[in-house]
Formats: structure tokens, C-alpha cells, sequence
């Protein structure tokens, strides 16, 4: 029996490799369901949706995907997909990575992409931790925290990526969570529709690594845990976004601006330019 | 045709214009930044688009997800900036992605003398990057072969799916000479094959005889995969001997095979040569300077010079210096191609002649290492 979604799927390589209970599968279905929503609506069609990635188990989404898709290497989607971009301004492009990928090891490309306001939709997932390579610490691991690399615990602050990127007038800046798909469906529809940067961090857990740094029993314990902080408001104050472990946690739209994209400020230039 | 006086770097950027590059990406760095600047005038107008990033490592993924998207691509860097580039070139490798380099040398090791020429990394440009593949890489010694070779970095980057290395340095790209340019038609511009099959048969890396796959691009309906894990032909991860085996002896063997496609060199009063001397890229301008004065002093003097120093042009060097007692390998660093030279050269008597030089090893400073030998 088929899903309406297995379209958008190279069905014949699942089963994945995520684990069982891994948060990952959820941004995965809810990215697909806003892209269907796009496309059932006459936006733009499947063809036109490319998707690239990186290196780490969130990375791992391309191989699955049936779009013109790129697994590439360890954070740097962002360049390969501003070049795509570039040369094929029709197509939708989309980055998905986890937050090593895209915050820590591709942190730079991150902040240019935003500071120039390129025409993606980043999807950052974020089980702040490294999971593909075991449990290391992340950008955005929680201070004290055990880690593999911080066996006495992690002497680190994280990023907070939500105020760095509103900090460089980004057009759109959300923060959502495994624990609300509607709410991740509903803003990756948002971020198709824009000009400019998109940026969303989806918070997720990676229950067989950092489950177990945190001492949690099952996917289950972690997901509950997770939904217990997490709570949703609209247009929340950037000052409401730091994460701090066993907290609120706040999601919801952050920042919304209507700066040019890149692609137009590109293109608008050099015909301007030839015009002499 | 038309006729210019240009500098190496404005000819490599003429010559990328002319093989039909339509997106450059680079950061600026010194020796190489001319050829930023003159395609960011340029390119425009040809319907290009000419991008500075963050970073190198930015510049070289760019410029693969711009060939990606179909067009030919480009950045231009030297020795630090070809460093931070050498993870995506084995990307590049991996996920046989056509473009193209320019690498203008400058001195090292670290920062050297930014402004300043050697040949010091013409093993980096062969060993540097991660994994067992081939490079592709040339070396002109004037701003006409410049302009030619670059033309022919872009065919054989796009003939074979790799990407091709223009390997020039700091005294070539600020030298003025006269150039020769080909307008369309003129010259043979070579593009990408692209796949014959129902877009559902497409498999992204099955190779035709030649071990070359067609190349389907994003957006023209294939839903291609592009992996820079081991992969089958359908872009698919295995962790197998086999299938490991497999991608990387196709890779390598793609350029061996078709080596003939590839390679070029020019030999100088070889025929009769008692003496060869194997030089290459603005060095053997010196040498050929030498071989002349020598020759007229009635010295049986010859020169081998490899345009593609990887991959060498074996034949034409065991055929050039076949009757030759002694093999001489002038560079402008330590003495390290002579190593490739005898390795097709191994019952010849090869001695290195390394002469480092700020500009070029002047024809007396080579005279003077070498006479011992003579
Ligand atoms: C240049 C480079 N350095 C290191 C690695 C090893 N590596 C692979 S994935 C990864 C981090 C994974 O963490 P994250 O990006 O947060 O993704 P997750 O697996 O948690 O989804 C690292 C360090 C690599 N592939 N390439
Ligand atoms: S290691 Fe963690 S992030 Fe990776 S698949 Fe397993 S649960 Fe998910």
C-alpha cells in the first residue's frame, strides 16, 4: 500500500538508518507535507524542488528524497546550493542539516547566506548534539551537559542561532519543534513562499546518543520531556530565545522582514550593468 | 579572431570566456585576483554571473552546485586558497562534477611572498586533496597557451565529468604578450554529454564505453542524486568491496584511458639531443633561452616540455629523450616533478636542477647549476 507522501520518496531504498524513535522522521514527513501543499496548490511543481545537504544524520534526508537532491560534504550545502540557486533562480532550493552542519562547521557560509539574504530555505535540526559520529559535543549542547569530547561536562555556552541570524536582518527566522509537526509544516509552507533567506531550527531529539547522555530510558521519556519545555507563541520577542536546558523553551515565528533576496539584487545589478 | 595584448591573468579569463563559462565564484587572493576582477567586468555581458564569497571552501562548492545547475563554472585562487579548496575538489572528483581551477602559484610554504612566483605546488595540485583519483593539470609557459590551455581545461573538464587544473604562476598572469583569441566557431568548444535515456531509465553514474556517465543537471526533470558517498550507479550508498572497487577504478580509469585526449607537450631540438632538459610553465622560458645559446655554441642540447604536467606526456618524453645521455629537470622550487620524469625515464641518467627564483631562474643562474654535469 502506497502514502500520498511516497511520491516525494526513493521508496526503494527505505528502510532508513535513522533510529527508532530519532526526532529526524518528523521534520523529514512535515517537510514533504508543506512541499505537497505548495504543489497541490499550483505554487510550483515537483521538478522544480531541489534539496541539498551535508554530512550528519539529519544530512542523511537526501539520499531518500525523490527530488534533484545533493548530499555533499560536512557543511557546506549552503555555497553548493547558492551556486544552484544562482543559475536556476526557479527552482526551490532547500537545505536540511543538523546543527553541527550547519552551525558550527558551515556557521560562516550560515551567516553570509543571511547577511546576503539568499533564496533558501535552511532547515536546521537541532537534537544539539553530534549523533552520526557519537555523541560529541555540539554548538548547541547545553552547558554542564556530558558529552564524549566533555566527559566532565560541557564548559561551553551555546549559540543561540535564532538571535544571530534576526541580528542580520534575515527574512524569515522560526524556530520550531518535533514535539508540534503542524507547527513545522506550517512554517517550512511559510518559508517556500519567501524572498530572501528562510532559516528554521527545528528542535529534535536524538534519543539513542544524547538520550542516553541525558539519561533518559526511551525515545519516549525524551520526546515527553522535550514537549513538557517547549511552548509555542506567535511573533515572540527575540529575547525569548535563548534556549536554557529544562526551561521554556520558546518557538514560534521570530523574525519576519521583507528585504530583497539575493537572487533579485544579483540579477537586478548585472542587467544594469550590461545596460551600461 | 582578434588580436590583443593581454596579461596571463586577462587571457585565462578571456580564454574561460571563450570555452562558454557562465559562472565564476572565488575570494580574492593575490596573484590570481585579476581574473576575478576582469570576469566581474566581463561575464555579465556574455550572461554570466561572478560571485566573491566568504571563503574558498565557499567559492569551490559553489561553483559545484553551479555546474550542477548546467553551466560551466570557475574559480581562480592560489596556494592558500587551493588548500582551503581541497576537500571540495575531492568532492569534485567524487561526484564528477566538470570544472575548472586556475591556480596561480606564488612562493610558500604559509603566506611566502604573496606577489611573488615558484613552482612549488605542483605535487599539491597532483596529491593534495583526500582519496585515489587523477588530475588533470596545465601548465603554460606563455599568455597565448594561457588562453589556449584554458580553452582546453574547460573541454576536458567537460569531456571527462572532472575537474581540470590550469596551474600558471605569479610571473606568467603579469606578463604582457600578444594573444591571439578565437571568436565562436574557430575553435573546438567541447560541452557535457547529456543522457539519451527516458528520464525513468536514468542512472547518474553509468558510464558509456568511454567510463563517462551522462550528465543529467538539477531542474531538468531527472531527479538526480548527487553522493559524495561511495555509490552505485544510481547514486546509491553501499559499503561493499565491490561496488567500491568499482567507483574508484572508473574514476581513475577515466582519465587513463582516455589519456590521449588529454595530454600535450612540445618538444625543442630533441632529435639529435645528447642533453634534454625537462622544464615547464614560465621556467621553461628560461631553459628554451639556454638551449638555443647552447645549440650555437654546438652543444647537442634539447628541451621536453609538458603542457599537461598531470598527466605527463610519457611517450613524447621517452621519445624526446631517447638518445639522450643526461635528462636535466629545471623548476623554480625544490626539485620535485623530477620524480614523475624518472619514472618514465628509469634507465636514463635524470639529475635535478632545482633553482629557486622570485621571477623566473634566469638562463646563467641554471647554466651554473647545471655545467657540472655538462
Ligand atoms: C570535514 C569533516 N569533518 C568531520 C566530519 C565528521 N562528521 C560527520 S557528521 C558530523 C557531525 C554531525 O552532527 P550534526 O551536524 O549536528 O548532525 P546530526 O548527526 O546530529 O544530525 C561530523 C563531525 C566530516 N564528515 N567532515
Ligand atoms: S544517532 Fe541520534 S540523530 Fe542520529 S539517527 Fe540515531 S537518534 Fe537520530
Amino acid at each position: 500500500m502506497s502514502h500520498p507522501l511516497d511520491r516525494y520518496l526513493r521508496t526503494d531504498r527505505l528502510p532508513h538508518i535513522w533510529c527508532p524513535g530519532c526526532g529526524i522522521g518528523i521534520v523529514v514527513s512535515a517537510m514533504l507535507r508543506a512541499i505537497d501543499k505548495h504543489i497541490s496548490e499550483g505554487h510550483f511543481s515537483h521538478d522544480d524542488v531541489a534539496v541539498v545537504s551535508g554530512i550528519g544524520c539529519a544530512a542523511r534526508a537526501t539520499l531518500y528524497l525523490n527530488f534533484d537532491s545533493a548530499h555533499v560534504i560536512h557543511g557546506r550545502a549552503i555555497p553548493f546550493a547558492i551556486g544552484l540557486k544562482l543559475v536556476k533562480p526557479r527552482l526551490k532550493v532547500i537545505v536540511i542539516g543538523g546543527d553541527g552542519d550547519i552551525a558550527a562547521i558551515g556557521g560562516n557560509h550560515l551567516l553570509h547566506a543571511a547577511r546576503r539574504n539568499v533564496d533558501l530555505t535552511v532547515i536546521m535540526v537541532n537534537n544539539m548534539i553530534y549523533g552520526m559520529t557519537g555523541g560529541q559535543v555540539a554548538p548547541t549542547t547545553p552547558p554542564t551537559i556530558y558529552t564524549t569530547t566533555t566527559p566532565y561536562g560541557n564548559y561551553e555556552y551555546p549559540i543561540n542561532v535564532i538571535k544571530l541570524l534576526s541580528a542580520l536582518n534575515t527574512n524569515y527566522v522560526a524556530r520550531a519543534s518535533i514535539t508540534h509537526p503542524h507547527l513545522i509544516e506550517r512554517y517550512i509552507y511559510k518559508a517556500l513562499s519567501i524572498e530572501g533567506l528562510a532559516f528554521i531550527e527545528v528542535l529534535s531529539t536524538c534519543p539513542e546518543v544524547f538520550g542516553r547522555h541525558l539519561g533518559f530510558k526511551n525515545a519516549v521519556e525524551f520526546f515527553n520531556k522535550l514537549k513538557e519545555m517547549v511552548r509555542p507563541y506567535e511573533k515572540p520577542p527575540i529575547e525569548r530565545s535563548d534556549i536554557v536546558w529544562g526551561n521554556e523553551i520558546v518557538i514560534g515565528e521570530y523574525v519576519i522582514n521583507n528585504r530583497e533576496g539575493f537572487v533579485r539584487s544579483v540579477y537586478k545589478s548585472l542587467n544594469k550593468w550590461c545596460k551600461g | 579572431m582578434k588580436v590583443e595584448y593581454l596579461t596571463g591573468n586577462y587571457a585565462i579569463a578571456e580564454g574561460a570566456m571563450t570555452a562558454g563559462l557562465k559562472f565564476y565564484a572565488g575570494y580574492p587572493i593575490t596573484p590570481s585576483s585579476e581574473i576575478f576582477e576582469y570576469l566581474a567586468k566581463e561575464l555579465p555581458k556574455v550572461g554570466g554571473i561572478v560571485v566573491q564569497f566568504e571563503d574558498e571552501i565557499a567559492s569551490i562548492n559553489a561553483i559545484i552546485g553551479a555546474s550542477w545547475a548546467g553551466v560551466k563554472a570557475m574559480t581562480a585562487t592560489s596556494g592558500p586558497g587551493f588548500s582551503l579548496m581541497l576537500e571540495g575538489l575531492s568532492l569534485a572528483i567524487m561526484i564528477e562534477t566538470p570544472l575548472v581551477i586556475a591556480y596561480v602559484m606564488r612562493t610558500g610554504p604559509s603566506t611566502g611572498i604573496a606577489t611573488k612566483s615558484g613552482q612549488y605546488d605542483v605535487m599539491q595540485v597532483r596529491w593534495g586533496a583526500h582519496g585515489n583519483y587523477e588530475i588533470v593539470a596545465y601548465a603554460p609557459w606563455s599568455v597565448q597557451e594561457a588562453y589556449d590551455l584554458t580553452i582546453k581545461s574547460f573541454n576536458v573538464s567537460e569531456l571527462l565529468r572532472i575537474p581540470v587544473i590550469l596551474l600558471s604562476d605569479a610571473t606568467l598572469v603579469h606578463l604582457w604578450e600578444r594573444v591571439v583569441m578565437k571568436g565562436p566557431g574557430e575553435v573546438v568548444i567541447v560541452d557535457r554529454k547529456k543522457p539519451k535515456v527516458p528520464k525513468d531509465m536514468y542512472k547518474p553514474y553509468e558510464p558509456d564505453e568511454d567510463l563517462v556517465p551522462p550528465m543529467a543537471c538539477f531542474g531538468e526533470g531527472y531527479r538526480v542524486l548527487v553522493e559524495s558517498l561511495t555509490h552505485d550507479e544510481r547514486g546509491y550508498y553501499k559499503t561493499t568491496n565491490e561496488v567500491q572497487r568499482k567507483l574508484v577504478w572508473r574514476l581513475v580509469n577515466k582519465v587513463r584511458k582516455n589519456k590521449h585526449l588529454v595530454v600535450d607537450s612540445a618538444s625543442y631540438f630533441v632529435d639529435d639531443a645528447e642533453y634534454v632538459i625537462v622544464a615547464y610553465g614560465t621556467t621553461a622560458r628560461s631553459v628554451y633561452a639556454l638551449v638555443k645559446e647552447l645549440r650555437s655554441k654546438g652543444v647537442r642540447i634539447g628541451l621536453f616540455r609538458p603542457k599537461s604536467l598531470w598527466p605527463i606526456d610519457d611517450d613524447a618524453l621517452v621519445k624526446a629523450c631517447s638518445k639522450a645521455k643526461k635528462v636535466f629537470v629545471v623548476e623554480n622550487n625544490v626539485g620535485v616533478y623530477v620524480n614523475e620524469v624518472c619514472r618514465f625515464l628509469k634507465n636514463k641518467d635524470v639529475i635535478s636542477i632545482p633553482v629557486i627564483d622570485l621571477d623566473i631562474p634566469s638562463p646563467e643562474d641554471i647554466l651554473n647549476v647545471m655545467r657540472e654535469w655538462l
